[in-house]
């Protein structure tokens, strides 16, 4: 049996690569995503009836349910996933997968399961530094254009906040890291072939996570959101 | 002893594998030869349980590894070092991670055990003080040594290697050979070679069962099969010229 430090110690490395190896492109997206959001929001709503603050309230509320778990998670899939299918395809047709069942090594829960479960440790966390990136960037858009005052901003950011539209957020990202994980593990674990298929099951693992990811979206939020 | 009973292996209605029985024996390198596509790798890959054989069974020293529990298979996989056609060392680690990884997954050997075992496997294939280099650095030659490394590290009982000459020149692959027959002999291994090299046909091959199209249509050893009677064996040994031309001169 292999030992519970060979599984922590393949879960840390994977959270090294999927976290720390995620968080530039992340944070990049979430912060232009959030000043873009905050522009063509101000864009749209020019009655004078709506205070300026709603800008900041419609941001907060988008990035919170939608933005930062599913665009975030598309990101995820094509970056993650597809490095995940990659690997595992590479080490398939190469036998190395072979050479860890010649040794008695289960070598599904070896290269897998780290996987899977550095997916659903960093995911939600990339997802909450997203959130506060995108809230920023929505802050500096509208600031600096002088859309709205900061006063305004942090105003709107506030304004009938429900915390379980977090914690639905939260929920999501689970679900999506835990789909895009195996997904794409299971398409680079089987591939067959040579290089060229490796580079098929590497789109197919990018495709089938962002399909899985959407209709689960769409799921949850039937789920969850409706009464 | 590894002992083959009545092996038979299709793939999609296609038979690959035909009633295949042998012995392969404690001490010696035990080659399975033929022509590409007539089942050699298919047999070893079945004997090392990478594919279900559809009828037969194979037997490690009495054990039935065929029909075994997954303990008893565990048990008999953790005795079996493999050296792939690839080599398949895993590129993200580097020649001394590559040789440890068996005992770091596999035993709870104290870090400077491990290492002294690394570096005693490492010395005994000839690749002292490359410990820290990654498989992309070093030669085809080095990565099958390397690879034959990692198959002993773990005191293995069985030495399985799929074509272990392929893509070297003749010189590293009788390197490579006359490494393979020391270590068995050293170490008393059941060794299992597949090959089509007539060159380590004629170096190493104690004990040789020759295939053709899934059959078994021959077995002895290198001092007898220049004259085997059998037309599908000569025409595989004879067709090279060297052996050809050794033919008519005798």
């Amino acid at each position: 049996m292999e030992t519970f430090r060979t599984y922590s110690k393949l879960v840390i490395e994977e959270c090294i690569q999927i976290g720390i190896g995620s968080i530039f492109l992340v944070g990049l997206v979430a912060t232009f995503m959030g000043a873009v959001t905050t522009l063509q929001t101000a864009f749209n709503l020019v009655s004078p009836f709506i205070p300026d603050y709603i800008i900041a309230t419609v941001v907060r509320d988008m990035t919170v349910l939608e933005l930062a778990p599913t665009i975030i998670g598309v990101i995820y899939a094509g970056k993650v996933g597809s490095s995940m299918a990659g690997g595992l395809g590479t080490m398939r047709i190469t036998e190395q997968i072979d050479a860890l069942e010649v040794m008695g090594i289960n070598s599904a829960s070896y290269l897998v399961l780290p996987k899977v479960i550095a997916s659903l440790l960093m995911y939600p966390m990339l997802v909450i530094i997203a959130g506060f990136l995108s809230i920023l960037g929505g802050y500096l858009a509208g600031v600096f254009s002088e859309i709205l005052t900061p006063f305004d901003y942090k105003y709107g950011i506030q304004y009938l906040f429900n915390p379980y539209m977090v914690k639905f957020g939260i929920l999501k990202s689970y679900v999506f890291a835990f789909l895009i994980a195996s997904i794409s593990s299971f398409r680079g674990y089987y591939t067959t072939g040579g290089a060229l298929e490796v580079g098929k099951a590497s789109t197919r693992a990018v495709t089938d996570s962002v399909i899985a990811v959407l209709i689960a979206d769409y799921l949850l939020a039937e789920m969850f959101l409706t009464k | 002893m590894i002992e083959v009973e009545n092996i038979g292996k299709t793939f999609d209605d296609k038979e690959i594998l035909l009633g295949i029985s042998g012995t392969f024996h404690a001490g010696m390198p035990n080659l399975i030869i033929g022509s590409s596509g007539t089942g050699k790798s298919v047999l070893l890959k079945c004997i090392v349980g990478l594919l279900e054989p559809n009828e037969g069974l194979v037997k490690y020293d009495g054990r039935d590894f065929t029909h075994a529990d997954r303990d008893l298979k565990t048990e008999i996989r953790r005795e079996i070092g493999m050296l792939f056609q690839g080599s398949a060392l895993f590129d993200s680690k580097n020649v001394e991670q590559n040789v440890m990884f068996p005992l770091d997954v596999l035993t709870k050997m104290p870090k400077d055990e491990k290492l002294d075992r690394v570096n005693f496997c490492l010395q005994r294939v000839g690749l002292e003080n490359t410990n820290h280099l990654m498989p992309s650095e070093i030669s085809g030659g080095m990565q099958k040594r390397v690879g034959i490394a990692r198959a002993i590290v773990n005191s293995s009982k069985y030495l399985f290697c799929d074509e272990p000459n392929s893509g070297l020149d003749p010189q590293t692959a009788i390197l490579i050979d006359d490494l393979i027959l020391e270590i068995t002999q050293e170490y008393n291994m059941t060794t299992v070679v597949v090959t089509h090299d007539m060159n380590s046909v004629m170096g190493i091959g104690e004990n040789i069962i020759f295939l053709s199209k899934g059959r078994k249509l021959w077995e002895g050893t290198n001092n007898e099969i220049t004259h085997s009677g059998v037309k599908e064996l000569d025409d595989f040994v004879f067709a090279n010229k060297v052996m050809s031309r050794l033919k008519n001169a005798l």
